[in-house]
């Protein structure tokens, strides 16, 4: 009888040894210092782990590119699953920093700072996006939204493309009587929390509804689609369509995006108009803390923006991790890394508020 | 228990170990025992964690909730009161579950009859082996599938619907636009679930013994007759679990669902306009994003689910159990 006791305690043993590996991996390990640079990139050597926004996820993987190839001994993991798991896996201690597309909200603020030992959890400001509306309508060129009419046809509204409060602002264009089929993201992303914040600062009398991740279930009308892959690709398929989505997956797809008119004319959806309109965002948080306020009633940028933030500890994150987290950090907010993010599709971070961003990653000690 | 009275280190009785005296104290035989009967149990102690995780996870939302949970539709747990309800879940899992039993059952069981008794034998193998290999398909595939390819294709078959049975109130049409409904969601888990009903069935139906369909043809019973009068009366408990089995997978169907419902929080019985959420989507499409308590409130509709699921099976269970003089497996 005793060798099933043995097996069955050779069972426990083995799955103990599993959990336990599990619970061994706190955000991975990092091996010294050693200044190997090759380039002007300070390098540290060692991984880290990183997760969180999925807004981000292709700068990132840039940047990770970038940064490895000049620092042979660093490895840097990025998932990109989400924002809000982003936060949780940081708040955890799973990662070394997390990629947010809001600032902390106050609960995981108090949650964040008390994981950073000493010191508490920053936001620092590090890849722009611009939220275009690409659009499917045969023949038209060029369409100007004012955002009355953007929430109009988002809230169902304006139900068609001869809507006089389309045709009324698109004077020689010549848009088709058909039903508009306009498609919003059907998961919780913060480009829709950024679309409602947009629409209910600068429309608020047509958007009633409070900006959130999630599509207000109080609209019944539209479409949702996954992803904004799965908008692009509805929009791509659909005539007569709209959507709302990040400027580099409207590039990809050729897809033409509306031009924004504020109320000091029309301003197109460009990563450089987009660039003003973060520059001239008024910094909410304290210290390093670079929570932004977004001014979207700006009538010189394109106005329908989003930051995304890296959050890490300014003080006491885990020791071993801070120098590679802050020699990347480091690297993602120099020229070149910035510089990058034009051609991918982002917004880089610009002016005073770099400045800034390269000030606050220089504050991160252990 | 026994084990705990032998010292350990005690070497085997010889007689054990040889294995030429009585099989009940074989050492190997002894440990087969130990390892089913832990398989046994690993699996009840796995579904009471899974119920207890559930339930302990899913209580802070329902108590942050200002909501009815059962008759609410909307979906805002995270909102500041949180407010949420699975009333819009439950109709939408529903909904695109009935309409995928409706179109997989007839159909399964036709192809699962067509191979077993009507098909020549080459033509039988190759024709179960492709619709096996339906089953083998990942669903996200099915989901894409559905989204690019068949949902421009029924487009006329959905204004068709709308035209001449607008009449019937489900089949209206209020918007002229036919995509991301339940009917097409209805209809992708339908051709989902098609391998597991007709493999379940097909398995049945050529169990019936062959006295059962020589005496039927003996009395002069047509092929059909013979289908009726003996294959169907010996297989119906086994065509009842190969549904219940298609329901189960229907019901819980999550990413091609994911991708082709439009995620409307909303009670709209027009099931040819876009709309619709299920209880597995909904997870699927809110997980990455939600705060604290949308997580709860996530594991709660997780629990109801499981709940759901679980009376399915064990529905078929009885239907199966009532019937278990025609089982097949005699």
């Amino acid at each position: 009888m005793y060798i099933t006791g043995k097996t069955r305690l050779a069972a426990v043993a083995i799955a103990g040894t599993f959990l336990l590996a599990a619970c061994g991996s706190d955000g991975g390990s990092s091996a010294g210092t050693s200044a190997s640079g090759s380039s002007s990139t300070d390098c540290v050597a060692g991984s880290i782990k990183a997760s969180g926004s999925s807004a981000q996820k292709n700068a990132m993987a840039e940047w990770i590119n970038g940064y490895q190839s000049a620092c042979s001994g660093a490895t840097i993991d990025y998932q990109a699953n989400g924002s809000g798991a982003g936060i949780k896996d940081f708040i955890n201690k799973q990662t070394a920093f997390a990629g947010s597309d809001s600032a902390l909200k106050e609960q995981d603020k108090t949650d964040a700072d008390a994981r950073c030992a000493a010191g508490p959890a920053i936001d620092i400001p590090m890849v722009g996006g611009a939220i275009v509306m690409a659009y499917n309508v045969s023949g038209v060129e060029k369409l100007i939204l004012t955002p009355d009419v953007i929430a109009g046809i988002f809230n169902g509204s304006i139900t068609k493309w001869n809507d006089s409060k389309i045709t009324g602002i698109n004077p020689g264009v010549t848009l088709p009587d058909a039903t508009i089929a306009a498609f919003h993201r059907s998961d919780s992303s913060g480009t829709t929390d950024n679309f409602t914040k947009f629409l209910g600062k600068t429309a608020s009398s047509v958007w009633t509804t409070p900006n959130a991740k999630d599509w207000p279930t109080a609209i019944k009308s539209g479409q949702g689609a996954k992803g904004s892959d799965g908008v692009t690709s509805s929009v791509k398929s659909t005539a007569n369509s709209i959507g709302y989505m990040e400027l580099s997956f409207a590039q990809d797809a050729k897809l033409p995006t509306a031009w924004v008119d504020n109320g000091g004319g029309a301003v197109e959806a460009t990563s450089e108009n987009a660039a003003t309109t973060i520059a001239a965002a008024t910094v909410t948080g304290s210290g390093n803390d670079l929570a932004l306020s977004i001014d979207y009633t700006t009538k010189t940028g394109y106005p329908v923006v989003l930051v995304t933030y890296e959050i890490t500890c300014e003080k006491g994150g885990d020791a071993a991790l801070v120098p590679l987290t802050k020699s990347f950090l480091t690297y993602t907010s120099g020229d070149a890394a910035q510089g990058k993010l034009t051609e991918l599709g982002y917004v880089p971070i610009t002016g005073d508020l770099l400045t800034k961003v390269r000030t606050a990653v220089s504050s991160i000690t252990a | 228990m026994s084990t705990t009275l032998e010292p350990p280190g005690t070497p085997a009785p010889p007689a054990a170990a040889t294995g030429i005296k009585g099989a009940s104290v074989r050492r190997g035989d002894r440990v087969f025992v130990g390892l089913s009967r832990g398989a046994g149990i690993l699996i009840l102690v796995t579904m009471a964690a899974i119920a207890v995780f559930l339930i302990w996870k899913a209580i802070p939302s329902l108590q942050a909730n200002t909501a009815n949970f059962f008759t609410t539709t909307d979906w805002t747990p995270d909102a500041q009161p949180a407010y949420f309800g699975i009333a819009a879940l439950v109709f939408g899992t529903v909904m695109t579950a009935i309409i995928a039993m409706l179109l997989a059952v007839p159909v399964g069981i036709g192809i699962a009859l067509f191979i077993a008794h009507y098909a020549s034998k080459r033509l039988a193998s190759t024709l179960g082996f492709v619709t096996d290999l339906l089953a083998a398909v990942p669903s996200i595939i099915f989901g894409m599938w559905g989204i690019q390819f068949l949902t421009p294709q029924l487009q006329g078959f959905m204004q068709w619907l709308t035209t001449y049975f607008g009449w019937i109130p489900i089949f209206s049409n209020d918007l002229g636009i036919y995509t991301r409904s339940i009917m097409i969601a209805g209809i992708v888990l339908a051709i989902m679930v098609l391998p597991t009903i007709s493999a379940i069935t097909r398995e049945v139906f050529v169990q019936t013994p062959r006295a059962h369909i020589e005496a039927a043809l003996a009395l002069g019973a047509t092929r059909w007759e013979m289908v009726r009068m003996s294959i169907f009366p010996f297989a119906r408990p086994g065509m009842i679990s190969a549904s219940m089995l298609g329901l189960g997978r229907a019901l819980g169907e999550t990413i091609a669902v994911a991708l082709l419902l439009s995620a409307t929080y909303d009670i709209n019985w027009h099931i040819t306009e876009p709309g619709g959420i299920t209880f597995a989507a909904n997870i699927a499409l809110k997980w990455n994003e939600a705060g604290n308590i949308g997580l709860s409130a996530l594991i709660a509709s997780g629990l109801v689910l499981f709940v759901i699921t679980l009376a399915v099976n064990m529905a078929a269970r009885l239907i199966i159990a009532r019937r278990s003089e025609f089982s097949g497996a005699n």
